[in-house]
């Protein structure tokens, strides 16, 4: 019954590893500057981790087989150091473990994090509401307008809380359902929650990001290719959650300047 | 002699059917139309690409219909109505029936009276949360998934009520809950009539979501139409 354990436990080890190892799984197109730090860290992540799960499921295997259908009353090995010894020894392991990938992975994540976008980004701000994100440019003056919560109107379209009766930065403001923005031109992403907790996912971006409700998050990407691409809520934000999505276009600069043009010619 | 009498009774018969009709159901009428003055906000586009299903119902895209207007100054989705002078009405047997279509509100503004069936249907591929905003009657919020038959509900007292739907923000609509059968919904061209109004004095009231109220007095008394006209005061912004 050991042995036959060992065996099953072998294959289950071999055939969840043989999808990975052969890429059957193929990541989505990258679209951004440092999606290939990203992409690299995944597949470190997952190196180390498969290994990991190689030796010991194989370990397993291993030690079941061979010690299976033992008589009782054999004397039992134990390696010198007793618990404390091994527990030391898995808290260094795995601790090395993960600040290997972490001292790996800070490139990436400072790229995305530590760095600040640059002073001529295109700005951009995202709110994210139940269950619709809308988009935010400043217009023709290049400024934001200051926000009202009591401004909100959605039967009227004024999603953010902007004042255009009395405030005439808000009068160009430009409100979107989509986010459209040029190929290789940065966009600094200011998030901001109008209710609770959302979260702002492209994966051709590799940019995961959540909306904090009192907080105003920065994001900043630069886009590669041309395309339309899904963002989705990828925080459980309520009821509509499934269908809280919106897209990003990513336009050719000739195009976004057009499309800029009509959107501000509409305010 | 007998041939004579018949015919003297239905003469009579017949003069009596005309009194009836003519004095009958008619009584006076208040008409009028509901216009503007000024520039009106600039309705916005609705941008509904995250719900394709509904998206794709609308050729060119929808706009906002916080003021809806039409030639020469009208005014639309105004609700005109007898806010005083006249007695309360028993609900009508019919229901007033409500429709989500292409991620819209249809109509935009329904009037209806207390205690009335409000029947409100989805016709889109895609789940609805219907909620009103009363302030002093019960608040509810319903979904609705695509296929689910009409929600049925009632108000117990008068109220405008604005209505929104917690799926979709871009969704905007009103309920008038009103409290006599006297009423009316200006469409396509701001004017309305409102009919059956025995000889008294009454309140006229309009009643627009983005203007507000205005009131007029106004006394019937007979079988005359008088005329009664709104002029609210748009604003850009």
């Amino acid at each position: 019954m050991g042995k036959f354990f060992a065996v099953i436990l072998t294959i289950i080890t071999l055939a969840s590893a043989y999808p990975i190892v052969t890429h059957q799984y193929v990541q989505p197109v990258d679209i951004s500057t440092h999606g290939h730090a990203i992409d690299e860290q995944l597949s470190d992540t997952m190196a180390e981790a498969g290994f990991a799960f190689l030796g010991a499921q194989l370990l397993l295997a291993f030690f079941v087989w061979k010690f299976s259908g033992r008589k009782g009353g054999s004397k039992v090995f134990h390696l010198p150091g007793g618990a404390k010894l091994m527990v030391a020894t898995a808290f260094i392991l795995v601790g090395t473990e993960v600040l290997a990938l972490g001292v790996l992975g800070q490139k990436a994540w400072a790229e995305v994090y530590f760095t600040a976008p640059k002073p001529d980004a295109l700005q951009v701000q995202a709110q994210a509401g139940q269950f619709a994100f809308y988009f935010r440019y400043p217009g023709v003056d290049g400024k934001f307008a200051s926000l009202h919560p009591d401004k909100i109107d959605e039967g009227n379209a004024n999603f953010f809380g902007l004042d255009p009766a009395n405030d005439i930065e808000a009068r160009d403001d430009i409100v979107t359902a989509e986010l459209d923005v040029p190929i290789n031109r940065e966009v600094h992403l200011m998030l901001h929650a109008k209710d609770v907790g959302h979260s702002f996912y492209v994966r051709e971006l590799r940019l995961q990001q959540d909306f904090v409700p009192g907080l105003d998050l920065s994001l900043h990407f630069t886009a590669t290719k041309t395309g339309k691409f899904e963002i989705l809520c990828t925080q459980l934000c309520g009821l509509g959650h499934y269908s809280m999505k919106a897209y990003l276009n990513v336009l050719s600069q000739e195009d976004f300047d057009k499309w800029m043009k009509d959107r501000a010619a509409e305010q | 002699m007998q041939g004579k009498s018949g015919y003297v009774a239905g003469l009579v018969a017949l003069a009596v059917c005309a009194i009836v009709v003519h004095a009958g159901p008619s009584g006076g009428t208040v008409s009028g139309k509901v216009t503007y003055e000024g520039t009106p906000a600039k309705q916005k586009t609705i941008d509904m690409s995250k719900e394709p299903s509904c998206a794709k119902q609308h050729a060119t895209p929808i706009v906002t219909e916080t003021v809806v207007t039409g030639p020469n100054n009208a005014l639309d989705n105004v609700v005109v109505y007898v806010s005083a002078g006249a007695p309360d009405d028993a609900a009508p047997s019919q229901a007033a029936k409500f429709d989500q279509k292409g991620c819209q509100y249809l109509p935009h503004v329904l009037a209806f009276q207390v205690n009335q069936t409000l029947q409100i249907a989805n016709d889109d591929q895609t789940s609805h949360n219907i909620h009103p905003l009363p302030k002093i009657n019960r608040e509810w919020n319903k979904s609705q998934p695509p296929g689910t038959p009409p929600i049925e509900e009632k108000y117990d007292k008068a109220e405008f009520i604005p209505v929104k739907c917690n799926i979709h923000p871009w969704m905007h609509g009103n309920f008038a809950v009103l409290k006599n059968s006297h009423y009316a919904v200006t469409a396509d061209g701001g004017s309305f009539s409102l009919a059956n109004l025995p000889p008294g004095k009454y309140t006229i009231t309009a009643w627009h979501e983005s203007y507000g109220d205005q009131s007029q007095e106004v006394t019937i008394s007979g079988n005359e139409t008088k005329p009664v006209n709104f002029v609210f005061k748009a604003k850009p912004y």
